[in-house]
């Protein structure tokens, strides 16, 4: 065997356990990686009160209620399978609304219900200019359509 | 791939085509900015600062593509022992660490409208500032171990470009495997979310910065031969 061959051999060998001790760390990491719990995940693992997490997931359509007091809103989270509600008091941002996608910070009260200290709003990966607002992308003919 | 082991062979087509990349992908970048800033509509959500992921996806892909580059040249320079790969991963690792940086620097910047944050520890900041330090500490093992009139990196620097190049597919998936609080990926094999009107710059401005980075990559590898030549003269004269 020539010494080129040898060489390659051992640094393809080298790559293989490379990237086999990645993939190992990057599913070990899974769930301590998780930037935010889901309501499913809250629901099948639960969470206990108090302890300092982040919820992530979509703002329930028609859940979005302002208190009285006009800094304090009260809304539903899901991820499609389950729902949490949710209060916060402070200034959300800008992209906060129903029906996108929000990671907030905050703890479970003892009643189950999500105290946030802050609010992020996640965007998704639907870009779309303002005339074409409340259509979907269509996954199975990739071209965007209209609504609900 | 060993016709260019002999570095004049290399030169004679590597000057005249740093022109030939460099021109047309400076005039595409500013293309590409002109009609994404002017003539694109505003996202229905994002409103005006959509505009900079123009520059924000360029960015993220060189970032990535310098490393992979990286990795493929130490291949070659531990494997085939190629004498133009050492200088090659060297050429590499400055530029993809500015586009690295642009892309952080970038995405912060929208992070802050958009999120309502500059900076949040999810799993694809976190992997693409894990690619910046990669960068920075194979660019300072690179300068602490090249040896006296080679302007290639040493083995050892090789060998820690390709243990790196583990990150990539990481920062690929990240948003897949992980909940995130960057969204997931716009444009896949099977389509893109973005819509036709929002996208046709970003063709411009993804090309024209890979046409700059090829030519920046030439110019850098050009010097590095350069400055080789002369220590090699150098040494020649001091030793009468």
């Amino acid at each position: 065997m020539k010494a080129k061959h040898q060489r390659l051999i051992l640094a393809l060998a080298a790559l293989a356990a490379l990237i086999g001790a990645g993939l190992l760390a990057a599913s070990a990491l899974k769930d301590e990686a998780a930037y935010f719990y889901a309501p499913a995940d809250v629901k099948a693992k639960g969470v206990e009160p108090g302890k300092a997490i982040r919820l992530g997931g979509m703002v329930v359509k028609g859940s979005l209620r302002r208190a009285a007091d006009g800094v304090t809103i009260h809304f539903d989270v899901t991820d499609g399978k389950a729902r949490v509600p949710a209060i916060f008091s402070g200034i959300a941002p800008d992209l906060f609304r129903e029906g996108s996608g929000v990671v907030a910070e905050g703890a479970f009260d003892t009643k189950g219900t999500f105290v946030a200290t802050n609010l992020l709003a996640k965007h998704d990966e639907r870009y779309m200019p303002r005339e074409l607002e409340g259509m979907q992308y269509d996954e199975k003919t990739h071209q965007m359509k209209a609504g609900q | 791939m060993h016709r260019f082991a002999n570095p004049a062979r290399f030169l004679k087509i590597a000057r005249p085509l740093t022109g030939w990349l460099f021109w047309p992908g400076l005039s595409l970048i500013l293309a590409g900015c002109f009609c994404g800033l002017f003539v694109t509509p505003a996202d229905y959500l994002q409103g005006e600062t959509v505009r900079i992921l123009y520059i924000h996806v360029p960015a993220a892909w060189l970032g990535m593509a310098g490393w992979s580059g990286i990795a493929v040249a130490a291949l070659m320079q531990l494997v085939w022992r190629h004498p133009l790969a050492s200088i090659a991963g060297r050429a590499l690792a400055a530029p993809g660490a500015l586009f690295t940086a642009i892309c952080l620097a970038t995405g912060s910047i929208w992070g802050r409208p958009t999120w309502g944050t500059w900076w949040e520890w999810d799993g694809r900041m976190t992997s693409m500032l894990v690619l910046l330090f990669l960068y920075l500490g194979y660019i300072a093992l690179a300068n602490a171990s090249a040896r006296q009139g080679q302007g290639g990196v040493s083995a050892v620097t090789a060998i820690f470009g390709l243990v790196g190049a583990i990150n990539i597919p990481i920062i690929n998936r990240s948003v897949v495997w992980w909940n995130s609080l960057h969204q997931g990926p716009s444009i896949t094999l099977r389509g893109s979310s973005i819509d036709g009107s929002l996208l046709w710059p970003l063709g411009l401005t993804f090309l024209g910065f890979s046409l700059l980075f090829g030519a920046i990559v030439l110019m850098r590898m050009r010097t590095l031969l350069a400055r080789n030549k002369i220590e090699a003269r150098m040494q020649r004269l001091a030793r009468g």
